[in-house]
């Protein structure tokens, strides 16, 4: 009987190799790919124009489609928001709680594989390999938090962890199962050319924007702002794009930095006011938060000095609200020394 | 044969593919579905998606900054 493993993709090489080695011991395989929101994967390189020569494409899908597997993409942006608040495990070197977060996904992937039948879940994790989610000591952590327990198989390096049931019953051949560790990625390179794959990606960091300095001070600016950890998709998506910039406690600006960010930040103008210059080119500024009427000065004179009217005398925008209500506002641009550095996020 | 539009204009990847492969779920082998998206990103991911998955795309194309894709649903294989 040919037994089912789900696996998790993440569009790297570690789950690509994974994959392979299962199916290489005629393991049926399946992915699944969690999306938190915070997913490296696409938005920046859609949003800015620059990056547009580089082909785009979603990693996840690609890894299946080079295995031939079929690839389940799950919304769990709502449930995931508790793992960034209240991470048991704490985070890591910026808000990226990565135990906590491996522990969600092998939990729901464990619920998918209950509900279609399945025998174990695989992942690409290597022992040693990331400094908080995946060491020898953490990796059981895992197995019981989750529940999943022995049925969770590490293909790359499970001749470095004790035995798991596929093992033990034979459902795979653990002499062909490989013992990797520590950060070196040489010998994933190795066996990606022996399974004959190219053109993989290998992210730097780790698979999400929470493991990125700036994002985090963003997002931790985000919450200090609305006094309480929270987002919503838009507010995520909108820490990836532009210059953020807090003159004041109560809002910031979004300002774009090239035509695409100027172009995304468009379609946001019906959940925020914005501004634009219109006597020069500039950006588009989106406008965050609880302002007063005489804030918006302040604000379009900030906007201004991103404009190529900066060092006009006066320089003019439009202020829109979220109806589509314009109005033009007139103001000299900041100077240099008025930008304070702490405004900026 | 159902004729489906399914409003994905604002969501970024992956989410336009999300909800076309949940709304395929519901569906029927034979019937379409159209999605209409802002993000270009879907230009590539959900034919990849459909190629990974077995669903047919018969038709896509770019009106007024809509990408705008047309799939015939397959038999779950
Ligand atoms: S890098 Fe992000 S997605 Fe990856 S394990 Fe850590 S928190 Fe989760």
């Amino acid at each position: 009987m040919q037994r089912k493993a789900v696996a998790l993709i993440s569009g790297g090489l570690d789950s690509l190799l994974a994959v392979r080695v299962m199916q290489e011991q005629g393991v049926y395989v399946e992915g699944i790919n969690f999306f938190t929101g915070f997913c490296v994967e696409g938005h920046t390189h859609a949003i800015r124009k620059k990056d547009q020569k580089k082909p785009k494409r979603n990693n996840a899908l690609w890894c299946a489609e080079q295995l031939g597997i079929k690839l389940h993409i799950i919304d769990i942006v709502e449930e995931y928001k508790d793992v960034v608040f209240n991470p048991q495990y704490g985070y890591g070197a910026n808000l990226n709680p990565c135990l906590d977060c491996k522990i969600f996904m092998v939990k729901k992937a464990k619920e998918w594989m209950e509900a279609h039948d399945f025998d174990f879940i695989i992942t690409g994790e290597v022992v040693g390999q990331r400094p908080k989610s995946q060491r020898k000591d953490t990796m059981p952590v895992v197995q019981k938090d989750s529940g999943i327990e022995d049925r969770l198989l590490r293909p790359l390096c499970a001749k470095n962890l004790p035995e798991t049931l596929p093992e033990r019953e034979g459902w795979v051949d653990r002499e062909k199962l490989y013992d990797f560790s520590g950060r070196s990625r040489k010998p994933q390179m190795a066996l990606a050319k022996e399974f004959g794959f190219e053109d993989y990606a290998q992210p730097a960091g780790g698979c999400c924007f929470l493991t990125d300095e700036q994002y985090s001070v963003k997002l931790q600016d985000l919450w200090k702002a609305r006094g309480s950890k929270q987002y919503e998709m838009d507010d995520i998506m909108l820490l990836k794009v532009g210059r953020h910039i807090r003159p004041a406690p109560e809002y910031k600006l979004i300002i774009s930095r090239e035509e695409g960010e100027g172009k995304f930040l468009q379609g946001y103008r019906k959940q925020y006011p914005s501004l634009k210059t219109t006597s020069h080119p500039g950006p588009l500024c989106l406008i965050d938060g609880d302002f007063a009427e005489d804030q918006i000065e302040q604000a379009a004179r900030i906007v201004a000095r991103y404009s190529q009217g900066k060092n006009a005398p006066e320089v003019e925008l439009e202020y829109r609200d979220t109806e589509g209500n314009i109005r033009p506002v007139k103001v000299a641009p900041l100077s240099p020394h008025e930008l304070k550095k702490e405004w900026v996020v | 044969m159902a004729h489906e539009v399914l409003d994905c204009r604002r969501l970024l990847c992956p989410m336009p593919v999300i909800r076309v492969q949940d709304r395929i779920a519901q569906l029927q082998p034979g019937d379409e579905l159209q999605a209409v998206c802002t993000d270009p990103g879907v230009m590539q991911d959900i034919p990849a998606w459909c190629r990974i998955n077995g669903h047919e795309v018969l038709e896509q194309k770019v009106e007024d900054d809509e990408y705008i894709l047309t799939i015939r649903v397959q038999e779950n294989t």
